[in-house]
């Protein structure tokens, strides 16, 4: 990585005459933002030097996203707060065009991708409702879109629609906007730019994440500098040079990340100690709760598994590998090629003509990964959220028991953890983490005997993460089985008690007991690749030239 | 799930600006009220112009919330005014034509409005054309029938029970008709507000996927709003033959554009950068779609 001092040095217009420290590239000062009667940040301060990657990090609903959306125009700040960039005073609430001119461009925690448009319309959003040309000239626009997914190594079709691609392609789509677009930027304004991404990793694959981090290396040598959010220690520890750390709003601390250990990152988000996880019990023997047999679907190959009453079993394995298909498939959500499940040595159901509603009514729950599309409705409010699966269980004398619902709601937030909690709201008010704490709630509530999962705590905060899975290994002691699939080898080794890895469509490794670490798990899924025989087939990122 | 004992700080402050996006049409209601009093003190403000617009506006009542059901559920019916049309229009003709008793024409029409319900549900969900597409097309289907079978001609002579029952008869000086809407208002208000079927309702309109994961049955819970819609067109066309006392081929597609704009009124707040583009959204569960607002 290049030094800050270097890039000040070479740097063209951003150095003044004898000045030592480079201008920041972004300073904010004693930004507030308050939503109704709630502050979201109070008096926020910090600077964003060039070509660093500055880390943000902080707890769910510290104001991370908050602190994004202002800089993004989307957000008015309250009164009183001062921003400059690349040392020109913004005047604030910035205007929408604002950040294009300046020279940001955005990742946001949604994404902020239009689905029903086309992966070309996406990404050349900007040029095509922008141009002052009096036409669209397609064939260049089809170009100019391939030309940008080839270069980050992705291969799929610019006609095809955003909502038809998967979550991780989603992502990756977002992010190759947003370096084109500071591309593009950094090409008029000739000034250094501003990434910010707001959590892009959760949906991320180890190799999608490498990827990412190359990029952002690429980016910030040239002199551009990168705001990067995530919940993931390890990978900030990786990236960043800097990192301010956000605390109900406030910032509660800076730190330089070479000088700075894991244990006290964490304990600077969270405010408190956090004890090192449990020990690993021994290898029980558990008595098999489900059978799975033959079970295939779009990329899984034939392939048997089992959990056993009151296990966690992980999934994991390299993106396209088919693990993350088996959640749905058990569930019933998916077409699947072939697949029985037979419970407890009962008879064998065929998943083919199992569906949500039968897999419900056999205490199987289901939490999919992608929260917006498939997990929760943003528009609707929290409590209907939290009790769509057991609305009939209210109806009560004729009527729903809107107060009874609203009461329980307020309860399980609590027990939860949910912040705010006001089962009125709606879901979108809650900060990402937090929305996904409702979701995880309304499952848990119904106490089922197979829980299903996709990334469970993507976007969770550390400290909130050791709650659920605290929730997790409780309610699997009382015998919950558990099927999670996640590419999170740190989440896996932290709940699982034996962990499947698929390679190419098929179960090609299983850990168990001491086997089941962090290390353990992320090496498996690399070697996986070469077990498989050929190479996993998606280009590397190739920016840096 | 011990924590039940401080329900108080469930209660979220009043928001009096969601409270004022509520009541606002009432108001503008209201100004127009005072408006045409001042400006026609004597013609305006009596009674009997009072119950005529109850009356006569009625079926535009019921087809707003025939075009408010599968809205809910995330599919536009279009082709509400032309249902209204087609009914009213059988009316006519199975009636004075045909003489076949009133009662039974009732049936057939209701029964043929069923068969229009399944038509929408057949290409909407099983093929699943978009329900705009459908809807416009099924309208230009049945103004093409109802010009076939009128041959082009407003028909008159209805039976007079069914006049009076919509208008003949009257309770605290409004006709019936009114009370008909009034009494479906209050049903759809508590079927939205205070059963599972509305909640289930709310989120197949807003997030399908979401919708079928959670052990909803999207498909029938569409069919049974589509259903329901054209079955209330059908009814509004029923009231619009009565209160006119004969059918008329062409003025119901008038009553189109009116319902809407109740719907979506009533709807109160139309929001941007929905998921489902132009369906419109309650502001919260607790506040069904308001009774469209009377003129
Ligand atoms: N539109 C809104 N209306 C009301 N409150 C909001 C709104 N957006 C955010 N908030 C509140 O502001 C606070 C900060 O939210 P923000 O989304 O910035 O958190 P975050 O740090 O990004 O958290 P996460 O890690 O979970 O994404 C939260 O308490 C949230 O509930
Ligand atoms: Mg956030």
């Amino acid at each position: 990585m290049v030094s800050v001092s270097d890039i000040a040095s070479s740097g063209t217009d951003m150095t003044r005459p004898g000045a030592q420290i480079a201008l920041p590239v972004l300073s904010v000062s004693n930004l507030s933002k308050t939503f109704g009667g709630a502050r979201a940040l109070r008096g926020v301060s910090f600077k964003v030097l060039p070509g660093e990657v500055h880390g943000l990090l902080g707890k769910n609903g510290s104001g991370k996203s908050t602190l994004v959306k202002i800089l993004a125009g989307f957000h008015a700040p309250d009164a009183g707060g001062g921003l400059e960039f690349n040392g020109e005073t913004v005047t604030l609430p910035l205007k929408p065009g604002d950040y294009r001119r300046l020279g940001m461009s955005f990742v946001h925690q949604n994404l902020g991708l239009v689905p029903s448009l086309t992966v070309l319309e996406n990404l050349r959003l900007v040029q095509l409702t922008t141009a002052k040309s009096a036409f669209i000239n397609w064939p260049a626009e089809r170009a100019a879109a391939r030309a940008a997914l080839t270069r980050f190594g992705l291969d799929f079709d610019p006609e095809q629609r955003v909502d038809k691609l998967t979550p991780v392609e989603r992502a990756l789509l977002a992010i190759v906007r947003a370096f084109e677009e500071i591309e593009a930027a950094r090409a008029i304004t000739g000034k250094p730019g501003l990434v910010l991404l707001d959590e892009p990793t959760p949906f991320l694959p180890a190799e999608g994440v490498a990827k990412l981090f190359a990029l952002v290396r690429s980016i910030a040598a040239l002199g551009s500098s990168v705001i990067f959010i995530s919940h993931d220690i390890d990978e900030v520890m990786e990236i960043t040079d800097h990192i301010t750390v956000l605390r109900d709003g406030e910032v509660a601390g800076e730190l330089v990340t070479a000088k700075a250990t894991h244990a006290q990152i964490v304990e600077m988000i969270v405010g408190r100690h956090i004890a090192a996880s449990a020990p690993r019990a021994a290898i029980i023997d558990r008595p098999v709760f489900a059978r799975v047999e033959n079970l295939a679907g779009k990329l899984l190959e034939p392939s048997e598994l089992d959990v056993g009453k009151g296990e966690i079993l992980g999934l994991t394995g390299l993106i396209g590998s088919g693990y993350e298909e088996v959640p749905y498939l058990l569930f019933g959500a998916r077409p699947c090629r072939s697949g029985a499940i037979a419970i407890e040595g009962g008879t064998r159901i065929e998943l083919s003509s199992l569906d949500p509603k039968g897999a419900i009514d056999r205490g199987f729950a289901l939490l999919p990964g992608d929260r917006q599309g498939a997990s929760g409705v943003d528009s609707l409010p929290i409590v209907d959220n939290m009790f769509l699966p057991d609305v009939s269980r209210f109806f009560k004398a004729g009527r729903m028991q809107n107060g009874a619902m609203v009461r329980e709601a307020h309860a399980l937030g609590t027990a939860f953890e949910v912040r705010p909690n006001d089962p009125g709201l709606k879901l979108s008010a809650l900060s990402g983490g937090n929305a996904q704490k409702v979701l995880i709630a309304r499952w848990m509530n119904r106490s089922p005997a197979l829980l299903l999962l996709d990334e469970p705590t993507q976007g969770v905060d550390v400290g909130t993460r050791e709650q659920i899975f605290a929730a997790l290994r409780k309610a699997a002691a009382e015998g919950m089985s558990v099927i999670c699939a996640s590419s999170d080898a740190e989440q896996l080794a932290e709940i699982c008690d034996r962990v499947l890895v698929f390679a190419k469509g098929r179960i090609c490794n299983q850990l168990s007991g001491a086997d089941v670490t962090k290390d353990g798990i992320a090496e498996a899924c690399y070697a996986s690749v070469s077990l498989s025989g050929a190479a996993h087939t998606t280009p590397s990122a190739s920016v840096a030239s | 799930m011990t924590d039940i004992s401080k329900p108080a700080a469930a209660s979220a402050p009043i928001n009096y600006t969601r409270l004022f996006e509520r009541v606002a049409l009432l108001i503008v209601w209201a100004l127009l009220i005072g408006l045409f009093t001042a400006l026609l003190p004597k013609s305006f403000l009596n009674w009997g112009n009072f119950s005529i617009m109850f009356a006569s506006y009625a079926p535009a009542a019921l087809l707003a919330l025939a075009i408010i059901v599968p809205l809910t559920a995330g599919d536009y019916d279009l082709s509400v005014g032309a249902t209204l049309t087609l009914s009213a229009s059988m009316i006519g003709v199975l009636n004075v034509w045909y003489d076949i008793p009133i009662g039974l024409v009732l049936l057939i029409v209701l029964a043929t409005s069923v068969v229009v319900g399944l038509v929408h549900a057949l290409f909407i969900i099983y093929f699943r054309v978009p329900s705009l597409v459908v809807t416009l097309g099924t309208t230009s289907v049945m103004s093409g029938i109802v010009q076939w079978m009128t041959n082009s001609s407003t028909i008159g002579g209805i039976d007079n029970a069914l006049i009076n029952a919509v208008v003949g008869y009257r309770l605290f000086g409004i006709p019936y008709a009114f009370y008909y809407a009034l009494v479906a208002a209050v049903i759809m208000w508590y079927v939205f507000d205070y059963t599972p079927l509305g909640r289930r309702l709310l989120f197949v309109g807003r997030g399908r996927e979401v919708a079928r994961l959670n052990g909803i049955a999207v498909n029938r819970v569409r069919l049974g709003a589509l259903l329901m819609s054209a079955v209330l067109s059908a009814c509004a066309g029923i009231l619009y033959a009565g209160v006119l006392g004969s059918a008329d081929p062409y003025s119901g597609l008038n009553y189109l554009l009116p319902a809407f704009a109740a719907a979506f009124l009533g709807a109160t707040t139309i929001q941007p950068g929905d998921s489902t583009p132009g369906v419109p959204s309650w502001p919260s569960t607790s506040s069904p779609p308001a009774l469209p607002v009377y003129p």
